[in-house]
């Protein structure tokens, strides 16, 4: 019986190794990698298409981070790359040397949240200035009780909460708060998993941190949102005020980039067609906040047209409104 | 006088006995809780899990793809993805540790190679996990270009349990009696019918426990699939094993992406809605129940096989 068995083994082995002969057939297949912001949105939306193909066009979506997503992108392996900040100067560069060529397209707003303890009274609202002196690389280990940052407030110790180094939603605070991407104070408590970030602050009346405001939504109940001020007098992340541009300079817009040679085949053409179409409602299910419906309009065109490249210069830019860069293209 | 001094001494020694009891005691109570501490943590783990987990279990949960509405969300791809991997593991580990270990064993002899190599299987063992990722994307998706596939997650960690099942092989050989060997040299069988005919199946029992005790470690591996680039969304199953068309088997599947529970469990934990963190944990039942039936699996195997043994 062991005999047989073996005997089994090794005639599957052999078949498995004639099988290894590269299989070209590729079927139709949507290759999507990148952050995991944008993620909820590309999910939601490939469900869907997915549903509506029934089932003929495949789609796959990965969470490898904005970074690791283009850094795929780049080397051709992925049709389109989430991203939740503009394309940078050096994944420009990787992907030019590889002959990649690219569209960019806005697909919907994300705000970022400050939050604080509800048992926390004093704070009402929070200017740049005092995130600032909060959250700069030069606080670290000296701005450490809350009567530091304003004397108004308690001299009580202020317990900092925010996302990790890798996430795009730290390049994106530090960039708007302190003015540079990745600068910031190192002794904050950091985790990429930010319901950790809502359990911390939701345990400790002392605390502050900053997240998605999606999962501002999902725990209303356990955090007290903190109006920004951005010059123009504190302001409440709500989706009105993100899609008008009011709240900033802490919403930014997330991205997908669609690979020009993947453009060949109809079925990522489609797909991308799909989503743009489809946003204005998916987005709002998985809440995030979608763009203004004629920033939709010039994405489309712009998809249309096959213009490639970026709108940005190669470096994450704080507080710019989607539209005004999208009109001020095709605006000739 | 001498009855005085002879009771003083029994005394004494009633008194060390006692003290030396005491200490039995204070180790017995320490083990206890020591071993109790890690059992009511684990059970308490599981508890939650369940509590939190349970109302989600459902026919529905296991046939259904992911989807942003945590209620219709299920892991089928999820399940069928970690069941292939762990096919092809199998596949790629069993043969290649059980010869490596009877070699080892049976067959090399003792000098400073042979040292090198136990040496060496030995550290493998202890390497984390994302160092085989690594190796796996070098090797298997950018070398051998299998892509970021099947059998490519499969063979990744069909490498992390290689060492296991090598060591598991050589226990098992080792705990024949050297007696069975010198009866069937004496009977006038050559090595290699030493090997087959009673090293092998006498051996059997230990070797799978080995390979199901890795395989249960390899179902629970996330960084080096995560490496290998699994993939997080994916609404379709690998293609079908069997065909109507000739050949009618297809290894098509083999090449196809895919994804596997820890990474999907690991993904519904991190998102905001309180729903996805019920799916996390109704996987987790899941994922726990695979890990259990092969233990469950290994002991009953070993079982058997131990019955069978007539010496």
């Amino acid at each position: 019986m062991l005999n047989k068995f073996l005997i089994g083994i090794m005639a599957l082995m052999i078949l498995s190794a004639a099988a290894s002969i590269p299989v070209s057939a590729q079927d139709k297949t949507v290759k999507i990698d990148g952050s995991s912001t944008v993620y909820p949105v590309t999910e939601a939306v490939a469900e869907e298409f997915q549903k509506a193909k029934r089932g003929r066009i495949k789609v796959t979506v990965g969470i490898s981070g904005t970074g690791g997503g283009f850094k795929k992108f780049c080397r051709g392996e992925t049709d389109i790359s989430d991203a939740s900040r503009p394309i940078l100067k050096k994944e420009m560069d990787a992907c030019t040397a590889q002959k990649i060529e690219y569209i960019e397209l806005p697909v919907a707003y994300d705000g970022l949240a400050v939050m604080v303890n509800r048992k926390n009274t004093w704070v009402t609202s929070l200017t740049v200035a005092d995130l600032k002196k909060m959250w700069e690389p030069a606080a670290q280990g000296v701005i450490k009780k809350w009567n530091q940052v304003r004397s108004e407030w308690p001299d009580a110790p202020l317990k900092l909460f925010g996302p990790g180094a890798d996430s795009g939603t730290f390049d994106y605070f530090t960039e708007a708060v302190n003015g540079k991407s990745k600068a910031s104070r190192g002794d904050f408590t950091a985790s990429e998993d930010d319901n950790i970030l809502v359990q911390g602050i939701a345990g400790d009346k002392n605390a502050l941190g900053y997240f998605g405001l999606a999962y501002y939504e999902e725990n209303k109940d356990k955090l007290k949102l903190v109006p920004v001020d951005g010059g123009k007098g504190p302001v409440l992340p709500s989706e009105k005020t993100v899609m008008d541009g009011t709240y900033e300079p802490l919403s930014r817009p997330i991205f997908i980039y669609v690979s020009k040679k993947s453009m060949s085949s109809p079925e990522v053409k489609e797909f991308v067609e799909f989503y743009l179409k489809q946003a204005p409602t998916l987005v709002k299910q998985v809440k995030y906040i979608p763009l203004p419906s004629t920033a939709y309009k010039l994405a489309e065109e712009r998809f249309a047209k096959v213009k490639t490249g970026t709108m940005f210069s190669g470096e994450a830019k704080a507080g710019v409104k989607i539209e005004d860069l999208l009109k001020m293209e095709s605006g000739k | 006088m001498q009855n005085i001094e002879h009771r003083a001494q029994s005394t004494d020694i009633k008194k060390r006995i006692a003290l030396n009891k005491l200490w039995d005691y204070i180790f017995l109570a320490t083990g206890l809780v020591s071993t109790l501490a890690g059992l009511v943590l684990l059970f308490a783990l599981m508890t939650n899990l369940f509590i939190d987990g349970s109302q989600r279990l459902s026919y529905k949960f296991l046939t259904a793809f992911p989807s942003r509405f945590p209620e219709e969300a299920g892991i089928l791809s999820a399940w069928v993805g970690t069941f292939l991997l762990m096919l092809v593991t199998a596949f790629a580990a069993i043969p290649l540790g059980v010869a490596a270990g009877i070699y080892l064993e049976e067959y090399a002899g003792k000098n400073w190679l042979t040292d090198i190599i136990e040496i060496n299987i030995a550290n493998l063992a202890g390497v984390p996990s994302i160092i085989y990722g690594l190796l796996a994307l070098g090797m298997f998706v950018y070398f051998f270009k299998f892509g970021e596939s099947v059998l490519t997650g499969g063979l990744a960690l069909a490498l992390l349990i290689l060492p296991m099942v090598i060591m598991a092989t050589r226990e098992a050989i080792r705990a024949i009696p050297n007696s069975i060997r010198e009866a069937s040299y004496a009977l006038g069988a050559t090595k290699w019918q030493t090997v087959w005919w009673h090293i092998i199946p006498y051996s059997t029992g230990g070797i799978l426990t080995g390979i199901i005790i890795g395989l249960s470690r390899a179902i629970g591996e996330t960084a080096p699939i995560i490496t290998v680039g699994a993939l997080t969304f994916i609404a379709f199953l690998p293609a079908a094993p069997v065909s109507a068309e000739f050949p009618f088997i297809s290894f098509k599947w083999l090449f196809d992406p895919f994804t596997v529970m820890p990474i999907q469990i690991f993904n519904w934990v991190s998102r905001p809605q309180q729903g996805f963190h019920i799916n996390a944990a109704a996987a987790g039942i899941v994922l726990l129940c695979m890990t259990l039936f092969m233990n469950a699996a290994a002991i009953y195997i070993r079982y058997k096989f131990r019955k069978r043994i007539k010496w």
